[in-house]
């Protein structure tokens, strides 16, 4: 058991070389005002609070230290040096609201990435403010709810969401005051055309796709769907989630959607951090552009200015305080510096070439692909359905089994529609051995399954502490340490 | 190639495995008509070495400056061991901690984090963050919306000392759900929300939000307001800046029963300024609002051997099980950031962030005086302030920054833009970081500034005139 920082806290001791000096001050503000108890802070020396967040780190997986064959989540490689760069003084001591001619270094990178996202993604105008993808989304739907007010059609109220779709999908285009209507998947992972058909009317304002689908399969009728949603006048959104999958290959521009996010910690490699932060800019097609958020960079002559709602008067407007995650903005600029134009033909390439392996050698040793008359994407969908049946044990079982064996476990039980699924995604950075390996361990937790399967019921055996309880957790809520008092 | 380990061999062993010839061909469900993109204006790839190279110069274009802008973001001293210990692999690249036993490292830092900052907003709950600390308090609002069942209308009143930017994203956000933002005039004297000037909208009111200090930094009456809003059965919504809590009351504490929801930018508390983020925003509130807290929750619990230990809780509340009917579309937090500002902490403790507050109310009285006994410059504000005050020149405000840029002085933050009314006005701020050398510099150089420009003024202005009638 890992002690907490309060349980080694004692009262008058103080990391003092860094804090400031006392200062010896006469307030002016009322009395009442003033906080007359102490806040409950850790009171450790300097060595205690490193020792103690030195130790903690050591009881996470990461991708420096193990595979993260997470489906969805693209967890590559994140370059170091990129990570210091982004930590120069020019960057780091830089504040927000700068004047433009104080700001021109980190200016350059935003408005080169800029233009760097709206090649790869063959869009006409992009905005980096989004935090996340999920903030990516909402801007997105915002900006089609935007373009159909300000053509005067107001009758447009339902978004269209595949049932495949990611969680996050519906719950945007709530927030941006819509209905959802989901359309069902067919039996090849494709859309349900017929079921698209009939949904589609004049309350349809647009439609949320990923391509690849979650389902780990290109969308082969992508064309149609474009031309039967623009003639129901409604636009396409694309979920950027799976970007890595086409990268340098297609471009979403010419598959005809009009509006998409792009996750800079899944493709463009910045660091997840342990759930954020990320970056999810909007790019857009030219009926969309007057309604990007702000703020934006312009290139005027060599120099370079803050476009604000003042340039832009049709703005869905701000959704960050200042200029959204803009470190994250700078470490995937030069990642993508780094990659250049033929690294960046390679992503998809080499991601694609991982997941089909890693899926074939799956596929010889007995899993059941959930798609089997698909090529996989940069990932697939193994079901466990057969298994879960015969040999009583659940996707779930497998998932936690394999921790013990060193492999952070696929994402499970998504997407909803296939059972006891495990989704997997292994990225282009990592080597043949690495993926052989996992499937190595996979194999043979299979195998532990038809042998002992008590041994995956009750994994992780491996790790700081076993399976923990959930229900428990949400029952007898505890999330505040209450010093007990002695 | 970069970042991609496969040699030639391992192609060719794996195209066989998979039984096809070329990599080319794993794309073949793709119509051909959109295979092909162009990336031609891309440049071509830079090595580590070439890359350092280019991102100093380009960092240098904005180095060595001296910042006296606040405005929502500080530089704050943020001792080495924060980011030496918040950049380790294991935080650094580790997922979103969904698989919990490989995850204890930042779910128990998540729990500690979510025990500091309740304490230090004397609030029962916290979640683990948001994405800044605008964003946050467009969150509460709408936890608010959903919380408050005596109203039926969905007024927010939002009172004009609130940070700009702040306001312009809660609108941003809440906008397309039938919320209504009410904007409140503040006292021209003093610069502060008067209670008296809120009583024409009591009808039907869902939150007051209530920012401490407000956006010209000054401390704002948060009792009498607090109280206000619990008369009226609304809920209140404390923005605050974190640090400052340390000295003044905090949310939990103001009024008769304290505000009900705190939210804010966590930046002061260890994340450095960096162009405006990656920064967190913190939201913390009453236990009965815990079900409507958007954003990652952490409970302690017990695993299989009774062993304590850390889980994401109160997952039915997100979006990844409620889709459509969730409470926010929200599905990150700022992990990386609340591990540094949780190292932070514990390396401040009580004392160190006290200490910070109120080395910083001494500095920014330090530059108030100094730059107050240049003639013409004048306090707008007679009210009680922490580490920001609005300062009047005798000239444009625009102007004189541009001068005092070419020093490389970053006098303040110029309010003409966003309060037409204060026009000439500048917000200015000093941290603990800052010297009375500094202060010197900075009054020395609006001296010359403001002598120089006197004479150019006028010519100035004149030609200005001639521009306009010309159409320039």
């Amino acid at each position: 058991m890992s002690m907490l920082i309060f349980e080694q806290s004692q009262q008058d001791r103080c990391a003092a070389a860094q804090q400031p000096r006392d200062v010896n001050v006469t307030l002016d503000i009322p009395a009442h005002l003033l906080r007359d108890d102490q806040p409950f802070l850790p009171q450790v020396s300097e060595l205690q609070a490193v020792r103690h967040y030195t130790r903690l780190s050591r009881r996470n997986f990461s991708i420096d230290t193990q595979f993260y064959p997470l489906g969805s989540c693209t967890m590559k490689y994140n370059p170091r040096g990129v990570h210091r760069l982004a930590f120069l003084d020019g960057f780091l001591q830089h504040h927000p609201l700068s004047l433009d001619v104080h700001s021109q270094g980190f200016m350059s990178c935003a408005y080169e990435l800029q233009e760097i996202l709206k090649t790869v993604t063959g869009m006409k105008g992009v905005s980096l403010t989004p935090m996340a993808g999920a903030q990516g989304e909402f801007a997105g739907v915002a900006m089609i709810r935007a373009y159909h007010q300000a053509r005067g059609d107001v009758a447009r109220t339902e978004i269209l969401v595949p049932d495949a779709a990611h969680g996050t999908n519906p719950a945007s285009a709530v927030q941006c005051g819509y209905k959802v209507r989901e359309i069902p998947t067919d039996a090849d992972g494709n859309v349900d055309i017929d079921a698209l058909r009939a949904a589609l009317g004049p309350q349809t304002a647009g439609i949320m796709l990923t391509n690849p689908s979650t389902l780990g399969v290109f969308e082969e009728k992508i064309q149609d769907i474009a031309k039967m949603v623009h003639q129901a006048g409604g636009l396409l959104y694309y979920d950027g989630a799976n970007l890595n999958a086409i990268l340098g290959k297609v471009r979403p521009g010419d598959m005809g959607f009009d509006v998409m996010h792009i996750n800079l910690h899944k493709t463009f490699a910045t660091p997840h951090g342990g759930g954020g932060p990320g970056g999810g800019p909007v790019a857009v097609s030219e009926r969309l552009v007057p309604f990007l958020p702000t703020p934006m960079v312009a290139k005027v002559g060599d120099a370079y200015r803050w476009l604000t709602e003042k340039d832009c008067p049709q703005t869905i407007g701000r959704l960050s305080t200042f200029m959204g995650n803009a470190g994250i903005v700078l470490r995937a600029y030069m990642y993508a510096r780094l990659l250049g134009k033929d690294g960046m033909h390679r992503v998809a390439e080499f991601a694609t070439l991982n997941a089909n392996y890693l899926l074939a050698r799956l596929k010889a040793a007995g899993f059941t692909p959930a798609y089997p008359k698909r090529r996989a994407s940069h990932e697939f969908i193994i079901t466990l359905k057969q298994e879960a049946k015969e040999l009583h044990i659940s996707a779930l079982d497998v998932a936690k089994r394999l921790l013990d064996y060193d492999f952070h476990a696929p994402t499970m039980y998504f997407p909803l529609l296939v059972p006891e699924c495990l989704l997997i995604e292994p990225t282009e950075t990592e080597s043949k051995e690495a993926v052989d390996a996992f499937a190595d361990a996979l194999i043979q937790v299979l195998q532990e399954a038809k042998t002992d399967p008590a041994i995956l019921k009750n994994a992780p055996h491996n790790l700081p502490v076993r399976r923990l309880d959930e229900v428990k957790a949400a029952r007898e809520l505890d999330l505040v340490y209450k010093p007990v008092v002695e | 190639m970069p970042f991609i380990p496969h040699t030639k061999h391992d192609v060719q062993t794996m195209l066989a495995t998979i039984g096809v010839d070329k990599i080319d061909d794993l794309f073949d469900e793709i119509p051909a008509s959109l295979r092909g993109a162009s990336l031609a204006s891309i440049p071509d790839g830079l090595t580590e070495m070439e890359l350092t190279r280019l991102m100093r110069e380009r960092a240098k274009q904005d180095s060595d400056l001296l910042c006296f802008i606040g405005a929502g973001a500080y530089e704050h001293h943020i001792p080495a061991a924060v980011w030496d210990v918040t950049s380790r692999g294991e935080y650094l690249t580790a997922y979103t901690p969904y698989q919990a036993e490989a995850s204890q490292g930042t779910l128990q830092l998540l729990y500690e984090y979510q025990t500091m900052m309740s304490s230090l907003m004397a609030l029962d709950v916290s979640n683990a963050s948001l994405y800044d600390g605008a964003s946050a308090l467009a969150e509460a609002v709408l936890m608010a919306a959903r919380s408050n069942k005596n109203s039926k209308n969905y007024r927010i009143l939002m009172p004009r000392t609130v940070h700009p930017h702040y306001r312009d994203v809660v609108r941003a956000i809440v906008g397309q759900q039938g919320i209504e933002i009410i904007e409140v005039p503040f006292d021209p004297r003093t610069g502060t929300t008067a209670v008296a000037s809120l009583q024409k909208y009591a009808n039907d009111i869902t939150a007051l939000v209530i920012p401490q200090p407000n956006f010209f930094g000054v401390i704002e009456d948060v009792d009498a307001l607090t109280n206000w809003a619990h008369e009226q059965k609304a809920i209140a919504i404390a923005v605050v800046n974190p640090m400052a809590m340390a000295l003044l009351k905090a949310p939990g504490q103001w009024g008769k029963n304290g505000a009900d929801i705190a939210c804010g930018e966590g930046q002061p508390l260890g994340v450095p300024l960096a162009s405006g983020g990656p920064y967190y925003g913190f939201l913390c509130c009453k236990k009965e609002f815990v079900r409507q807290l958007p954003g990652r929750i952490v409970g302690r619990t017990v695993d299989a051997d009774g062993k304590q230990g850390f889980v994401l809780t109160l997952q039915a509340r997100e979006q990844h099980i409620r889709r459509a009917k969730a409470t926010s579309n929200i599905c990150t937090n700022q992990g990386l950031l609340v591990t540094a500002s949780t190292i932070y902490m514990s390396l401040m403790g009580p004392q160190g962030l006290r200490r910070t507050a109120l080395a910083c109310y001494q500095n920014a009285h330090a530059l108030r005086d100094v730059l107050t006994a240049i003639p013409g410059v004048e306090v707008v504000f007679a009210s009680p302030m922490l580490h920001e005050i609005v300062l009047r020149l005798p000239q444009s405000v625009d102007t004189v920054l541009s001068e005092l840029a070419k020093f490389n002085i970053q006098g303040g933050y110029a309010l003409n833009h966003v309060y037409p009314e204060l026009g000439n006005c500048v917000l200015v701020c000093a941290t603990e970081t800052k010297t009375s050398a500094d202060f010197a510099k900075y009054a020395e150089k609006l001296q010359q500034v403001l002598s120089k420009s006197k004479g150019v003024h006028a010519a100035f202005e004149k030609k200005t005139l001639v521009d306009c009638e010309k159409g320039v």
